[in-house]
């Protein structure tokens, strides 16, 4: 039975055809009428499969022809729905589709409209083919184009630099992580003659656990090397702050909600191979807590709103990365589905108050805005209530799920996890006190968002506030191996409590007690410049691997082997030939005598020649 | 002519392709090196005929029809060619004809 699944995916893509080619003689409206229906159209049939296909117990699999055959290799075109898979779908259909009706208001003054919902759509294409893909192969290709589209997007506005340089920074550190990603098919094309999850998962299975190195654990360490680049993990996460050079509705679709799950994403669909590789596992789970607090602290100091956001966005997908690490994989993907939500939320909330504020982005320059943009602020609270974790709203119910997992690993990561939360929560209520509480320090006169902004607004707060009531990790269950499951409410409270204090500090420093900040960052005077300049992670960067490989490059590359060695061997080849053909020119005199005389010299010698080898006979 | 050796009539051909060969490079004027090349042909029909009559074939007489209407094409051709040079040059001495080189 087909359901035609390749439809998810194609409808994008017609709107990313259509608008490419036509869009520039059209209109807004016909632009964002293609761009919305397609997405709107693809989310309906998600809908309409999904009704049709549950209750999904099996993965539902539609072949569409063999993609590439070479040997006893044989890549298909597949694509599969199971439980995890339609989670995914939602997702991405619902708030990509949420963000794309925003994007009308937020994007109605700015040049290239047109080039704008095309990438988006190309975007949505890529990342549902990434998530509908029945084997790496496929699923690579989303990845990768949803690393095209990101690029870009974030170098949308291609006339200012710094987005520019943006973009390439974000293409060039995945590209270290899509390295990896191809060494582990490589890997797994070797170990398991295949691609196909239908055909590594079971040969995995078959396998023993491997408590030390082996072929698995490489596999899943160089798996991961994927996601550290495209779900922004240390030390690769870099990229993703100054990704937010591009507009908020790419950065809340892109490099929030969707793109940057896929690495959770991976990483969950492979559990088989993770759950055979203990070693892997603890790496992915360290460098996801380790993430998690060291981006937290950095959110902490920076006044940029989009900033914050970014590096919570950072946080939070360490959040996600240590849920899969500890083995809490449904866990890891209800936390990916709520941080969907209220940081979409966050981000649109910020693209609000930007859009008010005439594209001002400092959040010293904000403030007292509750009064001037309403429906933003309670909006952007109920995002802030949903990822400090406060019961019972979203955040709460998977980031609990995940630090109980971390604490049934090793207690230690479940104390750090809630230090984080309440990190957390402290610097997304600075951001918001500083914002929409106090008197207003800036210029110009805010105003609240068209409908087309505020409405989508709503939806996400309604579905951060509701969102942890969506069974997830209850649908997830026959998909994933069973965690043991203990509930500690002692553990709970401290989370939560840990996360209420973050709120009560930020209210105390930002709205009860202004300037309280500023001091206390004097006096902890050089600790906040390490933290303030993001532990000067881009300068050591920039000093070890930039400067090394620009500088390597120009001089052995550039000037050594190719100009020397390469263009030497040319060019040499080249004047030798001139300087034999100088010497032979002579010959060349244009006496017709000399010439004749050569001829005779040259016939005596071939008559001396033949009758010493003895005649022609 | 039965009497004759055929030696004597390669000698006779040898003599003259030598007097070709000397004619065409110690002579300098072009009509002049034209001539000792229907010279040196003219020696080579010589002994295609000598051999021809020697060994009772035919071949070499048709040769010899070949080479003859190679020399008359080539006369043509090669009398208007010094004719044009003449025209232009003024002179038929060939070391001055020698700007062709590079």
């Amino acid at each position: 039975m087909m359901e035609q699944l390749w439809l998810i995916p194609a409808l994008p893509l017609a709107g990313f055809v259509v608008n490419g080619v036509l869009g520039r003689r059209v209109s807004k409206a016909v632009v964002h009428t293609v761009a919305i229906g397609t997405v709107a159209l693809s989310f309906l049939w998600v809908l309409k499969t999904l009704s049709a296909l549950m209750p999904l117990e099996t993965a539902h699999v539609e072949r569409y022809g063999t993609w590439i055959a070479s040997g006893s290799l044989e890549f298909a075109l597949e694509f599969a729905v199971d439980r995890l898979t339609a989670v995914m779908l939602l997702v991405v259909t619902g708030v990509g589709l949420v963000i794309h009706i925003y994007s009308v208001g937020y994007m109605a003054h700015e040049g290239g409209y047109y080039r704008f919902f095309a990438f988006l759509n190309l975007f949505m294409f890529f990342m549902l083919t990434l998530v509908l893909a029945n084997n790496f192969l496929l699923l690579f290709v989303g990845w990768e184009g949803v690393g095209l589209c990101s690029y870009l997007l974030i170098g949308f506005y291609f006339l200012r630099r710094s987005a520019t340089t943006a973009g390439n920074k974000a293409f060039i550190v995945n590209r270290i992580g899509d390295f990896g990603f191809s060494l582990a098919m490589f890997l797994m094309v070797v170990t398991f003659g295949s691609l196909d999850f239908a055909k590594v998962f079971p040969a995995v299975e078959k396998m023993p656990v491997e408590a030390a190195a082996g072929v698995v654990t490489a596999i899943c360490l160089l798996l991961f090397v994927g996601a550290t680049g495209k779900s922004a993990q240390i030390p690769l996460y870099v990229w993703l702050p100054d990704a937010m050079e591009g507009p908020t509705p790419v950065s809340a679709l892109i490099h929030a909600a969707t793109m940057v799950t896929a690495g959770v994403y991976m990483i969950a669909r492979s559990w088989p191979l993770f759950t055979h590789a203990p070693l892997a596992m603890d790496v992915v789970a360290t460098i996801g807590l380790l993430t998690a607090l060291v981006a937290a602290t950095i959110g902490m100091t920076q006044f940029d709103i989009k900033k914050v956001f970014a590096y919570s966005t950072v946080s939070q997908l360490g959040y996600m990365i240590l849920g899969v690490g500890v083995g809490a994989f449904g866990a890891g993907i209800f936390h990916l589905v709520t941080h969907a939500f209220f940081k979409a939320l966050l981000f649109l909330g910020s693209g609000s108050v930007i859009h008010a504020l005439s594209g001002e982005q400092d959040l010293r320059k904000m403030g007292g805005l509750r009064k001037h943009t309403p429906i933003t602020f309670v909006t952007l609270v109920c995002a802030g209530v949903a990822i400090a974790g406060v019961p019972p709203f979203s955040g709460f119910f998977s980031k609990d799920e995940i630090l109980l997992a971390a604490h049934h690993h090793h207690p230690w990561m479940y104390w750090i996890g809630a230090l984080t939360a309440g990190i957390t929560a402290f610097y997304v209520f600075r951001a918001i006190f500083l914002c929409f509480f106090g008197e207003y320090r800036g210029e110009g006169r805010p105003h609240e968002s068209p409908p087309s902004m505020t409405i989508p607004l709503i939806v996400l707060a309604a579905l951060s506030l509701g969102g942890g009531f969506l069974p997830v990790p209850h649908f997830l269950d026959p998909v994933f191996p069973a965690m043991e499951g203990q509930h500690e409410s002692a553990l709970v409270f401290v989370s939560v409590a840990l996360g209420l204090a973050g709120i009560g500090v930020a209210a105390w420093f930002y709205v009860l007690r202004p300037g309280l900040a500023d001091r206390v960052a004097a006096s902890l005077g050089g600790l906040y410049r390490l933290v303030y300049n993001k532990y000067f992670v881009d300068e050591i960067y920039w000093a070890a691997v930039v400067r090394p490989v620009v500088g390597g490059s120009r001089t052995l590359l550039w000037r050594v082997m190719d100009a020397g060695v390469i263009d030497g061997i040319v060019n040499g080849i080249g004047g030798r030939a001139r300087d034999a053909g100088r010497l032979v020119r002579l010959l060349q005199s244009g006496n017709i005598r000399s010439y004749a005389t050569w001829v005779l010299l040259g016939s005596v010698f071939a008559i001396i020649g033949m009758g010493l080898a003895g005649g022609l006979r | 002519m039965a009497g004759v050796p055929l030696a004597w009539y390669l000698i006779l051909s040898a003599i003259l392709f030598a007097l070709g060969i000397a004619g065409f490079l110690f002579r300098r004027n072009l009509i002049t090196m034209f001539m000792s090349i229907e010279l040196m042909l003219n020696a080579v029909n010589l002994s295609f005929v000598a051999f021809s009559y020697k060994f009772g074939r035919v071949d070499g007489q048709i040769f010899t029809f070949f080479v003859m209407v190679v020399a008359a094409a080539e006369a043509a051709v090669g009398l208007a060619i010094i004719l044009a040079v003449f025209r232009t040059r003024k002179t038929l001495a060939v070391d001055e004809i020698d700007s062709l080189k590079y």
